[in-house]
């Protein structure tokens, strides 16, 4: 599809320049973000380098068990990440991990499954890269929204319970909020694509020698795709998330247990 | 005139944030109408959400005309004895969405003007956002929704705590006139003894979660 390109690490280092200024940045401004900045350096080098090398294994044996096994590392650790984000929603991490995995199967699944992508590693190791990751974002934003709106909306929680109402009637509105959150982002930057910014795989596309009408083809896809997974999994995370406030008995946890 | 028992508690503790809040607590509340009275802090909110299971206690039972709170729906229950809290939080949408909301949980249509005049607002506030009336209209949707549940007992928490004076003579006068207009028993917590006095022949004294000697 694309002609391939060769990058040195001379080219790469090169790049350090444009950290420099960030640092620069950082320190006339006195944002303290110097030591923050260099950890990102030296992990983005460090995971994508190794990242780089198991893919290349991957791609060299074509093995969808490999395939399937990375994705299910991925899932594994953008769960934790999201997590870790959400920390005000109890019992959050089976509901994210539910989502980022129905997310990465159904979204993949169609793809072969309507003839787009052909199943191998080439393909669905990136295609897979992405969908989780912005699953991830969206699971996470998501559940963020629900724990600020549960713990904003406390007394209208009870009082709706309080007129026999489930848990589920009472945190319908808070859920579908949570909802729109988690999707509106990818939304948005869908909308403005192509006349604010340029997306980041048509960019890579472009830069590795593509045709401009073909970069512009994969990234209609890709976005398209995002956005089922990113719904796919924003719903699963609060529909089930939203559990967690409360108990098997209707009743809305106290809050301080919550957190 | 002391009805029939509705909630009798034995040796009910239970806890708020961790802190203890009420301590081995044992009370009959009966048909009628009862005033929890205590300063801030006693107890007596939490009492009344342990009444319709809004939350649970740490140790004792409660039992609701003879039948343990655990062992009954607890929808029904918040139906039948059914809780108006203390500051109004009204659903977003009208006046009549407010009032209609509980019953058509269970598929079943109320005559919304007749709550609304229960609760003693006209019918012109249906069509109202709830969500714009003053705090003491908000209270009488509050009161309006609960009795369109038609329970057989309203919890009330602090009911004109957030209320000017003569708006809060207006609800009280209400709420007298409910007990008598239909019949249903009231639980009411407050601080004010002379409030408790007016609103019910029934005082329960509550101080550091248990009964005041």
């Amino acid at each position: 599809m694309t002609a391939g390109v060769h990058i040195s690490l001379g080219e790469v280092a090169a790049t350090l320049a444009l950290v420099a200024v960030a640092a620069a940045v950082s320190i006339w401004r006195r944002a303290d973000l110097e030591r923050d900045l260099g950890v990102a350096v030296v992990r983005s080098f460090l995971q994508l380098t190794a990242i780089g090398y198991v893919i290349q294994a991957i791609f060299d044996s074509n093995s969808l068990w490999l395939v399937a096994l990375l994705l299910a590392v991925m899932v594994a650790f953008g769960s934790i990440t999201a997590r870790s984000r959400a920390r005000g929603v109890p019992g959050a991490l089976g509901p994210i991990v539910l989502g980022l995995s129905v997310a990465a199967v159904v979204t993949l699944g169609l793809v072969l499954a309507l003839g787009i992508f052909h199943a191998r590693a080439r393909y669905l190791v990136p295609v897979g890269g992405m969908v989780i990751g912005n699953a991830m974002t969206a699971a996470a934003v998501s559940l963020n929204r629900l724990a600020d709106e549960v713990r904003g909306s406390g007394q209208l929680i009870e009082a709706t319970l309080a007129l026999g109402a489930t848990a589920r009637e009472a945190a319908g509105e808070l859920v579908t909020r949570s909802l729109r959150s988690g999707m509106i982002t990818l939304i948005d930057s869908t909308k403005t694509t192509g006349v604010v910014f340029f997306p980041g795989t048509m960019v890579g596309m472009l830069l590795a020698g593509a045709r401009p009408l073909d970069a512009v083809r994969l990234q209609l896809i890709l976005l398209w795709a995002l956005l089922g997974s990113v719904a796919l999994s924003s719903v699963i995370a609060t529909g089930l998330g939203y559990r967690g406030f409360f108990t098997e008995d209707h009743q809305l946890r106290e809050l301080d247990d919550a957190a | 005139m002391a009805g029939q028992p509705l909630f009798d508690l034995s040796g009910v503790a239970a806890s708020r944030g961790g802190a203890p809040v009420l301590r081995g607590l044992d009370l009959r509340l009966t048909e009628g109408a009862t005033a929890l009275l205590g300063p801030s802090g006693a107890g007596k909110s939490t009492l009344l959400r342990l009444l319709n299971r809004l939350a649970d206690p740490d140790a004792g039972a409660i039992r609701f005309r003879g039948d343990d709170v655990r062992s009954l729906d607890v929808r029904a229950l918040r139906r039948r004895a059914c809780l108006v809290p203390q500051l109004p939080a009204p659903l977003p949408g009208t006046v009549a969405h407010n009032v209609r909301f509980g019953p058509s949980l269970v598929g079943r249509e109320v005559d919304v003007g007749r709550e609304l005049a229960l609760a003693g607002l006209s019918a012109d506030y249906a069509e109202r956002d709830a969500s714009r009336l003053s705090v003491g209209e908000q209270q009488r949707v509050m009161l309006a929704r609960a009795l369109a549940l038609e329970p057989e007992v309203l919890l009330l928490d602090e009911p004109t705590s957030a209320l000017d004076e003569d708006t809060r003579a207006g609800v009280e006068r209400t709420l007298v006139d409910l007990g008598d207009r239909i019949g249903v028993s009231t639980v009411v917590v407050t601080h004010d003894r002379a409030q408790a006095e007016r609103l019910a022949g029934r005082i329960v004294e509550l101080r550091d979660g248990r009964i005041a000697a």
